[in-house]
């Protein structure tokens, strides 16, 4: 099918885009990124929004640049470039192995790392890493900027702290060391996964000394597995504590069936790629890749 | 409430166009209702299949969930622009000589997503083309014959390209 009429504005600025969400906040506005997920929605028409405001003129919103250790990515950086970058690899690899999961390549050449996160499908990687990384997400609105925790970021299933007229402009991740691992279970290759799993973890002196562990599939957002990290923490990281911490993140997990998995295939996922991810991780944080 | 037009001037396989397109217009309906080009293929229409790959300023991607607006000031390659006159592209020399397709219907778009693969390595193996092309469907060929045109093609791109340059191999 093809997309509903809409009316149509591409400004050159994150405050002009502001005051178009505010003028036509009665035509149900949307913000388009890379379109990759909106527009097929609109192809479909489960999407019909009355105005699509582009910010494809937006030159400050494109960009990767490093601050004082805070990797910042402004929200219309494609993710093909996040991909490739030599800073998100140096300063995120967590980010950089996720991306490479997203869809396939010619998608994320259109695709936008703030498209992603704004949207929050519940199986999208790129909110996974966000919540993971403890990214803060910079949003500017009618009354200004402020700046959100990926904590309270996600609210539910395409549903975010995100006002109505406000818009995403940069993603803020600060640098973690220790290992690193994003795996996911995708029926198909490129297609959104049933479970996947974002992990970061740090050891000194033989110890856990933190560690993220997020999940996408399992809940109405992605959530972290704070249960498996309290598991981890101070522990040695052995094949023991990586099982407790497995069967920790799972429990009470009340994931909803679907045609794609049952509650009980979800969960049995989410602890086997809990386990993957944290052989993964401290596989890297000891080095021993 | 139809969306106003709006003006938008692009490259299309090196030539310059102007168009008058509703905001809502797809590429790809710009690319075959507006501009007869009829080589890229509408299939899924929702991202999934690939056959309306195009280039956008060299990067493959998907002109079914791209709008004609969104690709105001881009260079546009299609399947149309691949050879030149008479001359196949060696892509199409070789998907013809290694049977790379059966109906044709994925053709487009697997010759166009094969210029971003080349582009970015001009060496691939076999896996690392069935992993890149993975992007794109086809339904007939298994693959197979597809994975092994583009090695080729590859090949004699490289070599194209070193007596171009004189380069001694």
């Amino acid at each position: 099918m093809k997309p509903p009429p809409f009316h149509y504005a591409a400004p050159s600025s994150v405050a002009e885009a502001v005051e178009l969400l505010v003028a036509h906040a009665a035509a149900e506005p949307r913000v388009l990124a890379g379109g990759q997920s909106l527009i097929p929605l609109m192809n479909f028409r489960l999407a019909q929004p009355g105005h699509l405001i582009d910010l494809r003129n937006v030159a400050e919103l494109d960009g990767i640049r490093v601050d004082g250790g805070v990797l910042v990515i402004g929200a219309m950086t494609r993710q093909s470039v996040v991909e490739r970058s030599p800073e998100v690899a140096l300063t995120a690899p967590l980010l950089a192995e996720a991306v490479g999961l997203v869809a396939h390549a010619p998608i994320r050449n259109s695709g936008t790392i703030g498209g992603s996160i704004a949207h929050a499908d519940p199986a999208a990687e790129l909110p996974a890493v966000a919540l993971a990384l403890d990214a803060e997400l910079v949003a500017t609105g009618p009354e200004g900027t402020r700046t959100i925790p990926a904590a309270e970021f996600l609210l539910g299933p395409f549903s975010t702290a995100l006002r109505p007229d406000e818009i995403l402009t940069e993603i803020r991740i600060p640098r973690r060391g220790g290992g690193h691992a994003f795996v996911e279970f995708a029926r198909t290759h490129g297609n959104f996964a049933l479970v996947g799993v974002a992990a970061q973890v740090e050891i000194e002196a033989g110890r856990v000394a933190r560690a993220a562990i997020a999940l996408t599939g399992v809940a109405p957002t992605a959530i972290r597995a704070t249960a498996a990290e309290n598991a981890l923490l101070g522990a040695a990281p052995g094949a023991e504590t990586i099982a407790a911490a497995a069967d920790a993140a799972v429990t009470g997990l009340t994931p909803a069936a679907d045609l794609h998995a049952s509650a009980a295939t979800r969960v049995a996922l989410a602890r086997s790629y809990v386990h993957r991810a944290l052989e993964r991780a401290i596989s890297r944080a000891q080095d021993r890749r | 409430m139809t969306g106003q037009k709006r003006h938008i001037t692009l490259t299309v396989n090196g030539r310059p166009v102007s168009a008058d397109v509703e905001p809502r217009r797809l590429l790809v309906d710009l690319l075959r209702e507006d501009l007869g080009l009829h080589g890229t293929h509408i299939g899924c229409e929702h991202g999934v299949c690939g056959t309306c790959t195009v280039l956008r300023d060299g990067a493959s991607i998907r002109s079914c969930i791209t709008f004609a607006v969104q690709a105001d000031g881009a260079e546009i390659s299609t399947v149309e622009g691949l050879a030149q006159g008479a001359t196949l592209h060696p892509l199409q020399e070789e998907f013809w000589e290694k049977q790379g397709l059966q109906c044709g219907y994925c053709t487009p778009g697997m010759l166009m997503r094969a210029c971003e693969i080349i582009e970015r390595n001009p060496d691939p193996t076999p896996e690392q083309v069935r992993e890149e092309i993975a992007s794109n469907l086809c339904r007939c060929t298994g693959y197979q014959f597809i994975t092994e045109a583009v090695v080729d093609a590859a090949k004699r791109m490289r070599a194209d390209s070193d007596s171009t340059t004189g380069a001694q191999t």
